[in-house]
């Protein structure tokens, strides 16, 4: 493949990123209308394209008059933010677990390699499940939840690759120059780890947001009428045999703004990290 | 092998006890089981009743030793609404999720694994660049998603397929089809590149050089030794299963163990859900440790050769 051709995905990928995220930045400039606005004379008025469809309302309107497309651009503040904060507290939790279970190993890494497979052996859907519904739903618990069940995958990754480069000559050099390993760790092994994570957890980001959807899908997440593309989507659910727009537009949301993150996630691997490892390694999740 | 397995077993002992250890812990330390079945209404002595009646007012690690042995014996309680034994409950809805999980299976593999082959026979061309592809797609797809569209689509549009519910073929078509989209990307990209590895090794190139047919050079040396890549991604794939198991079987309101999981989850049967998720984790950990075993089988470096690692 050419360049140009290898770069593809890439800039596809990345093109959907800046409109997901232009959407949620700039909800309130772009927006039509008010999201939580109801208008009674205006329930369930279909797609433009539809039958009794109006210029108005795009997208058309839910049961409460609210107009579809504003909610959509405002959930994309919601499935963003969630997915990568809960990104990010689940890769600082087990990028600094690998670490710690590569580079010392013995009993430091018996225990952290238990837990990952404790983890792995967990239905992770029904773990996050359980513990949303034991702690209670909202936005601030979803993120700790996803968070928190996240980290094996990273760990997973990061011990293999600090275990190969424990033992290489710039590590062994550091150690005889004095350095302590708190230094090697973080000044020598983790900036050669840096585009493996940066892959990996661009990937999560994606596996984050669907998860985040499905659980506001069953209530168990973001809370109405807060406008979310999982809620809006379980909201649709009731309504599929009559009015199937309103479950359709949230989860095409949910699926193209994955599918940008992947693509763009599978552009960064082909860019930084040709190695196939990272597949296999992330192959035994969810 | 007889060291390797017993290795693993003893790995999957610890594995089981762990799982019991934080379902325990979940429902007992993060939430407090008293509190959800009372009303908020209920006096400090009915608290401390019902505690004492379930036992809750014991040290924690006695409860959790009496959990243990109860699960030993099956016993998970009994659910809160319906007062059956949560273990019965959840054997009576067993067959529906096996129903469920294998079709998606066959459908899903029924698509990967032959298309997988064939993007790496036939790699670079159209098949295969389509195939990429379409798993990417999958991958990105929010299967409960899928699962309505379908829905919207085979039961409220054309009118040609049940919306829900589990009875006749017909009822399985949609869920088998948005659970086997679930299973497919994954399962086709690793039968990609496995065969892929497989087609470069030397033994290939030999096998051709002396003139072996085509045909002979890919099933009979090839595929053989893509078997136990293919079977490792079988049993990893196992856990994902029963993962889109959960998604399916709420989109099209299945009667298996994952719906009634996920019931007891938004009620608080915490009985169901201890017995539920403890139930489906162990069923991971064997069917890993089966894979595992199979796969040191199939391989004589490690079923003649002793360890691995």
């Amino acid at each position: 493949m050419t360049k140009v051709q290898r770069l593809r995905p890439l800039a596809v990928g990345g093109v959907v990123l800046v409109i997901a995220i232009g959407a949620a930045a700039l909800a309130p400039l772009i927006a039509p209308h008010d999201p939580y606005a109801q208008a009674v004379g205006l329930r369930l008025i279909p797609p433009v394209w539809d039958v009794g469809g109006s210029w108005s309302n795009i997208l058309g309107t839910d049961p409460l008059g609210r107009d579809l497309l504003s909610r959509i651009i405002y959930g994309a503040r919601i499935s963003i933010s969630a997915g990568a904060l809960a990104v990010t507290v689940s890769m600082i939790l087990g990028v600094l677990m690998g670490l710690l279970a590569g580079y010392y190993g013995g009993r430091v890494d018996t225990v952290i390699s238990n837990a990952v497979n404790l983890m792995l052996a967990f239905p992770f859907l029904l773990l996050a499940l359980a513990a949303v519904a034991v702690i209670g739903p909202g936005f601030r618990n979803m993120v700790i939840v996803l968070g928190v069940t996240g980290w094996p995958i990273y760990t997973r990754v990061v011990r293999a690759e600090t275990l190969k480069y424990r033992e290489r000559e710039f590590i062994l050099a550091a150690r005889a120059l004095g350095l302590g390993s708190p230094r090697i760790i973080w000044g020598h092994v983790l900036p050669n780890l840096v585009n493996t994570i940066i892959v990996m957890s661009s990937l999560e980001v994606a596996r984050m947001i669907i998860l985040e959807s499905f659980l506001s899908f069953l209530g168990l997440g973001i809370q109405p009428p807060t406008p979310s593309w999982g809620a809006m989507l379980g909201e649709g659910r009731v309504y599929m045999f009559t009015h199937w727009w309103l479950a359709a537009f949230p989860g095409l949301a949910i699926f193209i703004t994955t599918l940008g993150i992947n693509l763009f996630g599978d552009g960064l691997r082909d860019l930084l990290d040709p190695h196939r490892v990272l597949a296999a390694a992330t192959a035994r999740t969810e | 092998m007889p060291v390797y397995v017993a290795q693993r077993l003893l790995q999957a002992l610890f594995v089981c006890l762990g799982i019991s250890v934080i379902t325990f812990l979940l429902l007992h330390v993060a939430g407090d089981p008293v509190l959800l079945l009372l009303p908020q209404s209920a006096s400090d002595a009915d608290v401390a009743l019902l505690k004492q009646k379930l036992g809750l007012d014991r040290p924690l690690v006695l409860q959790y030793l009496a959990f243990l042995a109860d699960a030993l014996h099956g016993d998970f309680g009994q659910s809160l609404f319906t007062q059956e034994s949560a273990f019965a409950l959840i054997l009576e809805r067993m067959p529906a999720t096996l129903e469920l999980t294998l079709a998606g299976t066959l459908v899903g593999l029924g698509v990967a694994i032959p298309l997988g082959v064939l993007a790496a026979i036939k790699r670079g061309s159209i098949l295969d660049r389509l195939s990429t592809v379409g798993a990417v797609g999958g991958q990105a797809m929010p299967i409960f998603w899928l699962g309505i569209m379908l829905i919207i689509l085979f039961a409220v549009k054309l009118r040609v397929l049940p919306a829900s519910g589990r009875g006749t073929l017909a009822h399985l078509i949609l869920p088998a089809i948005t659970l086997g989209v679930y299973l497919a990307p994954l399962t086709m990209r690793l039968t990609r590149s496995g065969m892929l590895d497989v087609l470069t090794q030397d033994y290939i190139r030999t096998a051709r050089a002396k003139g072996v047919v085509e045909g002979v050079v890919l099933f009979k040396h090839a595929l053989r030794n893509a078997a136990i890549p293919i079977v490792t991604i079988l049993g990893i794939q196992f856990g994902r299963l029963l993962g889109g198991a959960i998604v399916t079987e709420t989109v099209f309101a299945w009667p298996g163990v994952a719906s009634l999981a996920v019931k007891a989850i938004r009620t608080y049967d915490y009985p169901v859900v201890q017995g539920s998720v403890v139930f489906l984790a162990l069923l991971i950990v064997l069917v890993n440790l089966l894979t595992d075993v199979a796969v040191a089988w199939l391989d004589p470096r490690i079923r003649l050769g002793g360890d691995r690692d």
